[in-house]
């Protein structure tokens, strides 16, 4: 059999493209033709995408050949060198472990506070403004884009420049030329920035890895610029998406959104579904071997290429009873939409916190948000990294 | 029920804290995990085997 290309159509914009059930279903982990005519594997099913997310035999170093990229564009991490979500162990690990202690649940929690400020602040705006509005602009972009600046310290004045670079990163249309040019303007910023700290530091995380880590020379300058942009990157483009998706899809489950209005308590396991659901991280979490592994029945040697289709595996039916269904009562924690493995998202309790906040805030403040533009007119980001909806026009 | 950690293993992903608070911490400078308490309640196992099942580092042992 011809390997079939990847990745491919959906037809409903809201499921993964059926070609991947079939997939799932008759052959788990087959090849798969990638843009530059490469042939990595793609594992489809939820045990073998947590299994390959786990092995040490595969590599996220995106330099190392075989490795599948997304584009011709797309040759590093967000438009630079490499940072901690492209190097494996142990260089990985230090650098995770500066961060981490700064995204622990607990930690997160203390923001909240903030966010419902942040989202109210936001809703007073729309409010104002009156319908319609286009609620990615207004509210899904803003509200993680004001959360991670005032983390980081970064101005929220620039954030038309940041969000601007952001988007280059994770268009797999892009030239090289086009990401990389900004990649460079976002790092130049950035270590503007960064030295500005160096003089008058404020209370925020750079200032706290400029004192901790980079003065005892822990963490030289220049790495943490790239740290920098990663995490601003991250940090605001993947949630907004899923505050957006998460809106229209709590609206086409009316009777179900009436239940999480009425019951708050819904929210937490509503946000799990959403992001099991959904799955974003839509082209797949990427990896390369750097020895020979065996894969549910299937040989895979040094410097294959592998792809954990997190989307799919999301939908698997062994996991998830009547997986297509959309239900917040499921228990859908065992997802892999933040990935799995010692790379599993970072900053994943702070985006579970934002998507908490941001639809609670949402449908409390305007409980009779509709779309203001029939559901078949809205159109989805297919060729982004990210998956996301371009627009979202609603009245209330 | 006998629970161990393996903090080598562990990424600070933080579920375990999220599932139970009264079994697992983490260190707040570098969020790697801290066992409270290595022979829980009864009352705590379904937590705790939650907690296992989800830590993407594969760190929590659980022994009989």
């Amino acid at each position: 059999m011809a390997a079939p290309e990847y990745p491919m159509p959906r037809t409903g914009p809201l499921d993964p493209p059926p070609d991947l059930y079939e997939l799932q279903r008759e052959a788990p982990v087959c090849r798969v033709k990638l843009w530059d005519g490469s042939e990595p594997w793609l594992v489809t099913r939820h045990e073998d995408v947590r299994t390959v997310l786990t092995d040490p035999r595969l590599s996220v170093q995106t330099d190392r050949p075989g490795f599948p990229r997304f584009s011709a564009g797309a040759p590093s991490s967000m438009g630079g060198r490499p940072t901690f979500i492209s190097l494996d162990p142990p260089e990985h690990d230090v650098i995770r472990k500066m961060l981490a202690g700064s995204f622990t649940p607990r930690r997160m929690e203390l923001l909240r506070p903030d966010l419902d400020r942040i989202a109210d602040g936001l809703l007073d705006g729309m409010v104002a403004h009156g319908p319609p509005i286009d609620l990615v602009p207004e509210y899904a972009l803003p509200l993680p884009s004001l959360v991670i600046c005032r983390l980081l310290g970064v101005p929220y004045e620039d954030h038309e420049r940041f969000q601007g670079w952001s988007r280059a990163f994770v268009d797999t249309t892009r030239q090289f030329e086009s990401i990389a040019d900004a990649g460079r303007r976002m790092t130049n910023y950035l270590d503007e920035l960064v030295s500005i700290k160096e003089q008058t530091p404020g209370d925020d995380l750079l200032s706290r890895l400029l004192e901790e880590q980079v003065r005892p020379g822990a963490l030289d300058k220049d790495s943490l610029v790239d740290i920098a942009r990663l995490m601003l990157t991250a940090g605001h483009e993947t949630t907004a998406n899923a505050i957006a998706l998460g809106v229209v899809t709590l609206l086409r489950h009316p009777l179900q959104l009436g239940e999480l209005r009425d019951d708050p308590s819904l929210v937490r396991g509503a946000v799990e579904e959403l992001l099991r659901y959904l799955t974003i991280n839509h082209l797949g979490r990427r990896r390369v071997a750097i020895g020979d592994l065996v894969v549910g029945d299937q040989d895979i040697h040094a410097g294959d290429g592998v792809i954990a289709a997190a989307d799919i595996a999301n939908r698997d039916e062994s996991i998830f009873t009547n997986p297509d269904a959309f239900d917040v009562h499921r228990d859908a924690r065992q997802h892999v939409a933040f990935g799995f493995g010692i790379h599993q998202c970072l900053g994943q309790h702070l985006a579970r916190l934002e998507l908490e906040v941001a639809l609670q805030t949402l449908f409390r403040r305007l409980p009779a948000l509709a779309l203001a533009v029939p559901f078949e007119e809205l159109t989805f980001k297919h060729d982004k990294i990210v998956y996301g909806v371009d627009a979202l026009p609603v009245r209330w | 029920m006998h629970v161990v950690v393996d903090r080598d293993r562990c990424c600070s992903a933080g579920h375990c804290v999220v599932e139970a608070p009264a079994v697992f911490d983490q260190d707040e400078r570098d969020g790697v995990v801290i066992l409270l308490d290595s022979a829980p309640p009864a009352s705590l196992w379904d937590a705790v085997r939650a907690a296992a099942r989800q830590c993407p580092s594969r760190a929590i042992g659980l022994e009989p």
